[in-house]
């Protein structure tokens, strides 16, 4: 006989046992409580460090075998990136470093062996260790992701509180507009439109580049790398502040509509006062959240920015690098990116258990 | 004369809206190849009565790379949303009616969908299939299907605590009998809503990754093509390449979010009579 699904099921069977469970069942369901009981935490991070090992080998995995399906030859790739004729047996020198001929499984072992020494190969196109290439090109990144990040989340939690404080009424309907027509728009399209008009028409910002043309690297100045970041933050920013504006007005009007929210406006709390003292407080943790839960989006936003605005980060060192054929390269920043996404959404799942009143006392 | 429900005129708006979006696809299967053949005579030209949209570097009408650019798109969109929607079907069955082995695994398998960031994915497996629209379809069908199926993972999961099914499984019938008769039909409006939805999503992903010089050959009309090559122009002020088939994709783009909230509103019988 099968077991009943629901208590509502064991009432149709004929014999119903009393307890659905067995003692052992039981016991072992006792266990387990008493053993999350004693630490949650650190079984949480256990858990999340292994789902995240085994996610990042899965990635090494998947990466490997498309690169390795891919009809494009890496070694011609390479000794065309030489610029120089090679003779017969350099040629063949080559192919025989990158492991031509070997089975792939052979040559996936090697090249994760040399990944956990810490050597990612070298670049085709830039002609320096990869880790290097993306070590550079992440600081250039990581600072135009940081300037979007912030600006989208303080924007789109701002917007968000007035939609959620005006609902229904004119500010929220236009904001609402705004922000299905921003969500709906290719990215890249609004930084080309950005370009055409603060570069091209009105010549406030740069056309491109991280740096003004011609100078040394030691020669920029921190306010010219700024003026340079305007712009393609700006782009960056656009795409992802919309989704985090209408999650913070759901939440918001939520809250307003809640019965706590109506007795404190019967004791003659004003609007700002109800947001400050029962809104930003319920707000904060999902935005929070979510902002740090969509560090893939920004990564991925970042790769169209960055061509838009010839920006040298690792976005367009990743177009550069599938379309010229380095391997190298475009498993490297593929593992990277990946790595990235995987630390924002651990600190997403960690924040939840730290930051919420309510899970704590659960763990209590 | 009785005034028309909101009902009756969601209908009426969806209905208009799929016919305006045959309209454009069809302008864009019908117009000829020598249509978009330009002269080097009108290169360059800005927008006027004869070439709305102005005309690229090549002389060709702007207007009709666009509209066959956004037919190339629907198609795309079309065909890599239903695969993934499919995926995403079957993939949030089996993880809700299957084993807990397989709910684990499936759910392992959607974070790691998730934990590369789409476009660089799609760019990987663009380049694992040599470019082209083969590699196109494959990277979009491949990235997109994780959303709606922890959408409809979720639906089965809540449906398959419902009283009825349980009930349904004490009278002896099979679990094919429960979820062709019980829990399908719950899912169409989930499943169709989620479609459209997601065709948005693959029409600019599609332009996007076109625009990186991963998708479509530089000879063909995609959108994101256009935009690619008005890049070279943009100093040079042709603001027209640049503004306007971009604002025709939004703008399609806008109308079939609008559908799928339509469609929404029809279909879910909560809200189908409010």
């Amino acid at each position: 006989m099968k077991r009943p699904i629901t208590r509502l099921a064991a009432r149709f069977t004929r014999h119903s046992p009393p307890c659905p469970f067995t003692n052992r069942q039981v016991g072992r369901a006792q266990a387990i409580h008493k053993k999350s009981r004693r630490a949650p935490l650190v079984r949480s991070l256990c858990g999340a460090a292994l789902k995240i090992l085994s996610l990042l080998l899965a990635v090494t995995i998947i990466s490997f075998g498309l690169v390795t399906a891919s009809p494009t030859d890496p070694v011609g790739q390479y000794i065309l990136g030489l610029g120089t004729a090679v003779s017969p047996e350099q040629r063949a020198e080559i192919a025989d470093y990158w492991g031509v001929g070997q089975p792939p499984a052979e040559r996936y072992i090697a090249w994760l062996s040399q990944l956990f020494q810490g050597n990612l190969g070298e670049s085709a196109i830039f002609r320096r260790p990869v880790a290097e290439v993306i070590g550079q090109r992440f600081a250039n990144s990581l600072a135009l992701m940081l300037c979007a990040w912030i600006l989208a989340g303080i924007t789109g939690l701002a917007l968000g509180c007035v939609m959620g404080m005006y609902q229904g009424r004119l500010p929220d309907r236009l904001l609402k507009k705004l922000c299905y027509f921003l969500s709906s728009v290719p990215a890249f399209w609004l930084g080309l439109v950005l370009l055409l008009v603060f570069a091209v028409w009105l010549k406030w910002f740069p056309i491109g580049f991280s740096a003004p043309l011609g100078m040394l690297g030691q020669e920029v100045t921190l306010w010219q790398k700024l003026y340079h970041l305007v712009l393609p933050g700006f782009t960056l920013s656009l795409t992802s502040f919309a989704n985090i504006a209408l999650h913070t007005r759901q939440k918001l009007v939520n809250v307003l509509n809640s019965e706590y929210a109506l007795f404190a406006r019967a004791r003659g709390e004003g609007p700002l006062t109800l947001l400050f003292r029962h809104g930003l407080r319920n707000i904060l943790l999902p935005a929070l959240t979510l902002q740090f839960a969509s560090f893939g989006e920004l990564f991925g936003g970042s790769v169209l920015a960055e061509n838009v605005f010839s920006y040298p980060g690792l976005g367009s060192a990743v177009s550069a690098a599938g379309l010229q054929g380095d391997v190298p390269l475009l498993l490297g920043i593929t593992l990277f990116s990946a790595l990235f996404v995987c630390v924002g959404n651990g600190i997403a799942n960690l924040l939840y258990g730290v930051i919420d009143p309510q899970i704590w006392e659960v763990g209590k | 004369m009785k005034k028309t429900n909101r009902r009756k005129k969601a209908v009426l708006l969806a209905a208009a809206m799929a016919l305006v979006f045959a309209g454009i696809y069809a302008c864009g299967i019908l117009i000829p190849e020598q249509g978009v053949a330009g002269s080097f005579l009108n290169a360059k030209l800005p927008p006027c009565i004869e070439h709305p949209f102005g005309t690229d570097a090549l002389g060709r009408d702007l207007l009709l790379r666009t509209l066959k650019g956004l037919s190339l798109s629907i198609t795309i969109g079309l065909a890599a949303s239903a695969i993934s929607a499919i995926i995403a079907l079957l993939v949030g069955i089996a993880a809700a009616t299957g084993s807990k082995g397989a709910d684990s695994l499936i759910n392992w398998l959607i974070d790691l969908v998730m934990g590369v960031p789409h476009t660089i994915l799609i760019i990987l497996i663009s380049f694992a299939l040599g470019r082209g629209l083969k590699g196109l379809l494959a990277g979009i069908a491949a990235t997109h299907w994780c959303s709606l199926a922890r959408l409809i993972r979720g639906e089965v999961l809540q449906l398959r605590s419902q009283p009825y099914v349980a009930v349904s499984r004490k009278l002896g019938k099979s679990s094919a009998w429960i979820l062709t008769h019980h829990l399908l039909p719950h899912l169409v409006p989930q499943f169709l809503v989620g479609l459209v939805l997601m065709f948005p999503h693959a029409i600019l992903h599609e332009a996007a990754i076109s625009f990186l010089g991963f998708g479509l050959a530089p000879e063909q009309p995609a959108i994101g093509i256009i935009l690619a090559e008005s890049m070279r122009y943009l100093s040079t002020g042709m603001w027209w390449m640049a503004m306007l088939p971009g604002l025709t994709l939004a703008l399609l783009v806008l109308q079939i979010d609008k559908l799928g909230e339509c469609l929404g509103m029809i279909l879910d019988p909560y809200s189908a009579q409010e």
